[in-house]
């Protein structure tokens, strides 16, 4: 096992990032946030042409039959972009809570001919679930509030008492305004919806593991932030200087990088070895980093990063959202001190 | 060469040398079979192979006499490696063995009582007689001093010309006549440390290494080495000083409280994810791609052993001190010492071999390509410069 980047990935990284530069530059997502957040056709290009969509399903199933550690690669440039495509939701998360069945319905994900969503609450706890639906003859019923990538979803995944159950359709989605506007939660309710049963769901784990791989997109957040600061303050002058020349600016980027280039050992980690203990190490430490990132970034490009027409702020709430998605850096570091054995009080 | 082929050599050393005989005798053997550091070139101590295979000779001579790492780590870390890159054939065959095997312990002349940070304005002066150069200065913080036989030293040679275009640097003998070694006490107590006074001190022309001249491009290969041996060595997880602390944490379940609790999680996270970014740059060293990541890992060090040391005080609660005795230490024991020793000695981290300061400069200047303080000094004579 190793915590480099192996040529495949990096293959991948080139493809992803050459699109992204091409047909989604920040300029672009920035432009439709207010109206259609999601860039379908550039995710109809990612899942097809790329084959993004398929990366974590079986060949049996039609897909790549790839690793985590691609996914991962795949999400820090997404996360670079923060590209307003349904990746992390459906292929990842939505994925993984499938792939234990084996269901048909793989084919259609590996394709991108559908693209599916889990029905819990983005800021659901790998340490701490529980089910707002309930199931009565194989129709749901329940309200989940805060469900990510649900608006753009053609099939609801929901886990209750240890089942997952698909519903196409007969679900009532409603988006709500979002402080993450590249990934936008909405409401869904179910009223007695029809369901089919697709197999066992171990919840826990599926969440676990997509917090594993949230850590590489926060690392592509926090790069973005730190490169787009580190070309703004050797441009912008000041005092007849460029601002990057000041000590106090250049020691919080020195310490800033050093943030970064830690958060890219423990998203590797995550991504290769997916333990519990390296998910939790990646998301106490990387969640925070993002934010811390995309905080700096605001600042130091001055009253420009708190406008509407720099980019930054997406960023930023992409950040925020994340720190608190799948388990906020405190649950994850609650969750060590059983896992490495430092107990609490008595 | 492959692993195969260096297990092959070792495994032809030890049939010919008996690790339970004379210790010396083994290492100046192992040293004379290209075994000692087996990047460096044959004769030297080395194979001219690739640096990672020494990590296949270190597993495979588990157990065999080892080096004192903290007593020869200026020698190691710093002395041999700018040898090897600016010394005379004659001075690498002189000075390499000893100083591998532990015979000769080496100690380093840099920083001044002026010229800390700012290295560059040191002050302690070499001057041409004849054949010799005659030295006079005061050098301050060379740990070591007082049992090092050989010292890298640098030097003022040319006060009219800008600061980093004047110096040379020269290997000390510290037996000469002139040297005189004193202790310098820390605020743990003991000293470590030493300030060198250097009063007409004579050093032979072949002491010199590099050119006239050049002394600042040679430090630099020093400074670079320094840095990179201070970065720290492997540990597992949940090793090293996290480690020390953790153990103490799990011992005393009485002095526990939410507040620490927290707090140690957070460290100990830190702690992981600096491990991990070790791992990868040792990988990264491996592949043949080093990265820029070495930087950064002296700062992050250092910042993180004072966090935890100054944890370990507060948590255990003792106001005591396990001994002020006044000692000439050897080496830093983190690891032998109580909790307000190691608080004490951490603070040094961050000074020591480069302060965090001038560390985010280099990191802000030559990884990150963030433009320089504008630098009043750079054109002035060094006689003329403010002091």
């Amino acid at each position: 096992m190793t915590l480099l980047y192996s040529e495949v990935e990096e293959e991948l990284r080139a493809a992803v990032r050459g699109l992204l530069a091409d047909r989604c530059p920040p300029a672009a997502v920035l432009k439709r946030i207010e109206s259609e957040p999601y860039d379908l056709d550039l995710w109809k290009t990612l899942a097809g042409e790329i084959g993004v969509a398929g990366l974590l399903i079986p060949e049996q199933y039609g897909g790549a039959g790839a690793s985590a550690s691609e996914a991962a690669v795949v999400l820090e440039e997404l996360g670079r972009g923060v590209a307003p495509v349904p990746f992390f939701t459906s292929s990842v998360l939505a994925t993984r809570a499938l792939l234990a069945t084996g269901d048909t319905l793989l084919e259609e994900l590996a394709e991108g001919r559908k693209t599916a969503a889990l029905a819990v609450p983005f800021a659901a706890s790998p340490y701490r679930t529980g089910a707002a639906v309930r199931l009565e003859d194989g129709r749901l019923t329940g309200t989940v509030a805060g469900v990510a990538g649900a608006d753009v979803a053609d099939v609801l995944l929901v886990p209750v008492g240890g089942r997952l159950h698909a519903v196409e359709g007969g679900a009532l989605v409603q988006a709500v305004p979002s402080l993450d506007q590249t990934r936008p939660v909405a409401t869904v309710t179910f009223d007695g919806a029809e369901a089919r049963d697709v197999g066992e769901c171990d919840l826990a784990e599926v969440l676990r593991f997509g917090a594993g791989l949230l850590a590489s997109e926060q690392l592509g957040v926090a790069e973005w932030c730190l490169d787009t600061t580190l070309a703004h303050v050797r441009e912008r002058h000041q005092f007849a200087r460029p601002i990057g020349s000041f000590q106090a600016i250049k020691h919080r980027l020195a310490d800033l990088w050093l943030d970064v280039v830690r958060a890219r050992a423990a998203a590797r980690s995550a991504a290769t070895d997916g333990s519990a203990v390296s998910v939790a190490v990646a998301q106490s430490w990387n969640a925070g980093v993002a934010v811390h990132a995309a905080e700096e970034a605001l600042q130091l490009h001055g009253g420009i990063g708190m406008t509407w027409e720099h980019p930054v702020h997406l960023y930023l709430k992409r950040a925020k959202a994340a720190e608190i998605a799948l388990g906020t850096p405190g649950d994850h570091r609650a969750a060590l001190a059983s896992l490495v054995d430092v107990p609490g009080p008595e | 060469m492959n692993e195969a082929e260096i297990k092959e050599r070792v495994a032809a050393f030890l049939a010919e040398h008996d690790p339970d005989g004379d210790r010396l005798e083994f290492l100046r053997a192992r040293f004379d079979a290209g075994l000692a550091w087996v990047w460096f070139p044959e004769g030297l101590g080395g194979l001219g192979v690739s640096r990672e295979l020494q990590q296949v000779v270190e597993r495979e001579l588990a157990g065999t006499p080892e080096l004192n790492a903290g007593v020869q780590g200026i020698g190691l870390g710093m002395a041999a490696p700018t040898i090897l890159a600016f010394g005379t054939e004659e001075q690498k065959r002189r000075f390499l063995r000893p100083l591998w095997t532990g015979e000769e312990i080496w100690c380093q002349l840099f920083s001044e009582p002026g010229a800390g940070s700012d290295l560059a304005t040191l002050a302690t002066r070499a001057v041409k007689d004849g054949d010799e150069w005659v030295v006079d200065g005061q050098k301050v913080w060379t740990s070591g001093a007082h049992h090092s036989r050989w010292a890298i030293l640098v030097t003022r040679t040319d006060p009219d010309v800008p600061k980093h275009r004047g110096m040379t640097y020269f290997i000390c003998d510290m037996h000469a006549p002139g040297v005189e070694v004193r202790p310098l006490r820390q605020i743990t107590g003991e000293a470590e440390f030493n300030e060198v006074f250097l009063t007409g001190v004579r050093l032979p022309d072949d002491l010199r290494l590099g050119e006239v001249g050049d002394g600042w491009r040679v430090a630099q290969t020093t400074l670079m080495n320094e840095r990179v041996a201070i970065g720290g060595a492997p540990v597992r997880r949940g090793g090293g000083m996290v480690g020390v602390v953790t153990d103490s944490w799990r011992a005393h379940p009485e002095l526990r409280t939410h507040d620490l609790h927290q707090r140690l999680l957070s460290l100990w996270v830190e702690a992981e994810v600096t491990r991990l970014s070790g791992v990868r740059l040792r990988e990264q060293l491996a592949a043949g791609q080093p990265g820029p990541e070495g930087s950064g890992m002296k700062l992050s060090f250092a910042k993180l052993n004072q966090a935890l040391s100054g944890f370990e005080v507060e948590f255990g609660r003792d106001l005591g001190y396990d001994d002020w005795t006044f000692r000439r230490s050897e080496d830093v024991d983190f690891y032998g010492r109580g909790p307000g020793y190691r608080y004490l000695r951490a603070k040094g981290n961050s000074i020591e071999g480069g302060t965090s300061e001038i560390l985010r400069n280099i990191i802000s200047e030559r990884v990150l390509g963030l433009p320089s303080e504008p630098r009043v000094d750079k054109d002035v004579p060094w006689k003329d410069l403010p002091r």
